[in-house]
């Protein structure tokens, strides 16, 4: 047995840390065993609940349009579509096509919506006028999330593999089969403005 | 005898109301028109229920979606609308219409292309994109529902040999 350099720098690692280790492996001299584990256990789950509550939270309808700027500019243009009212009820809410569903794309989109927040603090569409002059940037960044995820949001509810293209009007079908099913285009291609009313779209390709 | 009789009257038909009001929402429509005595049908909207009662709508109308080309029936008449078009954006910022039926896109979509006319301005300048003069399609074009006629009518349409020959593009 040699004592190599190696072993003699773990040795001092280990010599600092031991203090901690023995505070972190000694029982606890009030707290029983019971309360411990049951109170962590318990912590831990009102943490990750509310944790997951809160951001369900900002997820729904009522959260989106409670700010001016949805409830009176993007809001009732929804409600003009197909994903508000049709034949069988069933209905997409705001988050539905703008906030992923699997949870790591969605952090990763709850963070990038803290400069919404910035937006909403400075007031940056305040007005008609402003949101209409904005429109095009707006329109454009969610083109371009939709069309780098393959429309990934669009698909969560549309998948292609269980459309049934006979029950498709016949320029349906056939569009759907030579574009998307090819894999040429994906949704946000053809459907832009499925859901709001388009900005001036000079010179943007829509299908 | 004579003093009692509208007053009869007006209770029953006060009578037959409140009857109707209670069973008015499990009640089928109204049959479908039916041009029993054509020219004579002067109420086709209330289909010949009586004006004290109330007419319960049809079902809606649907839109024809069947994307075949349907023949015109006259010369010069702007070709009808073959499928749907339900929430498709025409207004001033972007034109749904043009983008399957505008030349250069019409082939990709097999669909037909607005004819040269609509490029063309009223001064006679012929324009690379569609003339503002013709922008908005549905003014002209529009869609054809499965409703029943309201009345009779004895039109016959353009003739097949006529609508067969080669007609001038408007």
């Amino acid at each position: 047995m040699t004592g190599g350099p190696v072993r003699r720098i773990v040795a001092g690692v280990l010599a600092r840390l031991k203090p901690f280790w023995t505070t972190f492996r000694s029982p606890a001299v009030h707290l029983s065993l019971g309360f411990l584990t049951l109170g962590g256990f318990i912590a831990g789950v009102i943490f990750w609940g509310g944790f997951n509550t809160a951001m369900e939270a900002t997820n729904t309808e009522a959260f989106c349009t409670g700010c001016h700027e949805m409830r009176d500019n993007v809001y009732p243009e929804l409600q003009q579509t197909i994903h508000f009212s049709n034949r069988s009820g069933v209905r997409a809410v705001c988050s539905d096509c703008h906030v992923p569903h699997d949870w790591t794309y969605k952090m990763g989109r709850k963070m990038q919506a803290s400069k919404e927040v910035w937006g909403k603090i400075f007031g940056t569409i305040d007005t008609r006028e402003e949101f209409l002059e904005h429109r095009l940037v707006l329109a454009k960044n969610e083109w371009a999330r939709l069309k780098a995820n393959d429309s990934r949001e669009c698909r969560n509810c549309h998948q292609y593999d269980s459309m049934d293209l006979t029950r498709q009007s016949r320029r349906a079908a056939w569009i759907h089969q030579n574009y998307l099913g090819t894999g040429k285009n994906t949704c946000i291609d053809c459907h832009k403005g499925i859901a709001h009313q388009l900005p001036n779209m000079k010179g943007i390709p829509q299908g | 005898m004579q003093a009692w009789t509208p007053l009869l009257l007006a209770a029953l038909v006060l009578c037959g109301c409140s009857k109707h009001e209670a069973d008015k929402s499990r009640r089928a429509p109204s049959p479908a028109v039916t041009v029993t005595n054509p020219g004579q049908q002067i109420d086709a909207m209330r289909r010949g229920i009586p004006i004290d009662q109330e007419a319960s709508p049809l079902p809606m109308a649907r839109v024809e979606n069947f994307d075949q080309r349907r023949p015109v029936n006259y010369e010069m008449q702007p070709p009808t609308i073959p499928h749907a078009i339900d929430n498709y954006q025409l207004t001033v910022n972007t034109n749904r219409c043009m983008l399957c039926h505008t030349r250069s896109n019409a082939a990709k979509f097999q669909a037909p292309p607005v004819s040269p006319a609509h490029y063309v301005t009223r001064d006679g300048q012929v324009l690379e994109q569609i003339s503002t003069r013709r922008y908005f399609c549905v003014q002209c074009h529009v869609v054809q529902t499965d409703a029943p006629p309201l009345v009779a009518n004895t039109f016959k349409g353009l003739e097949p040999e006529a609508e067969a020959s080669p007609r001038a593009m408007p």
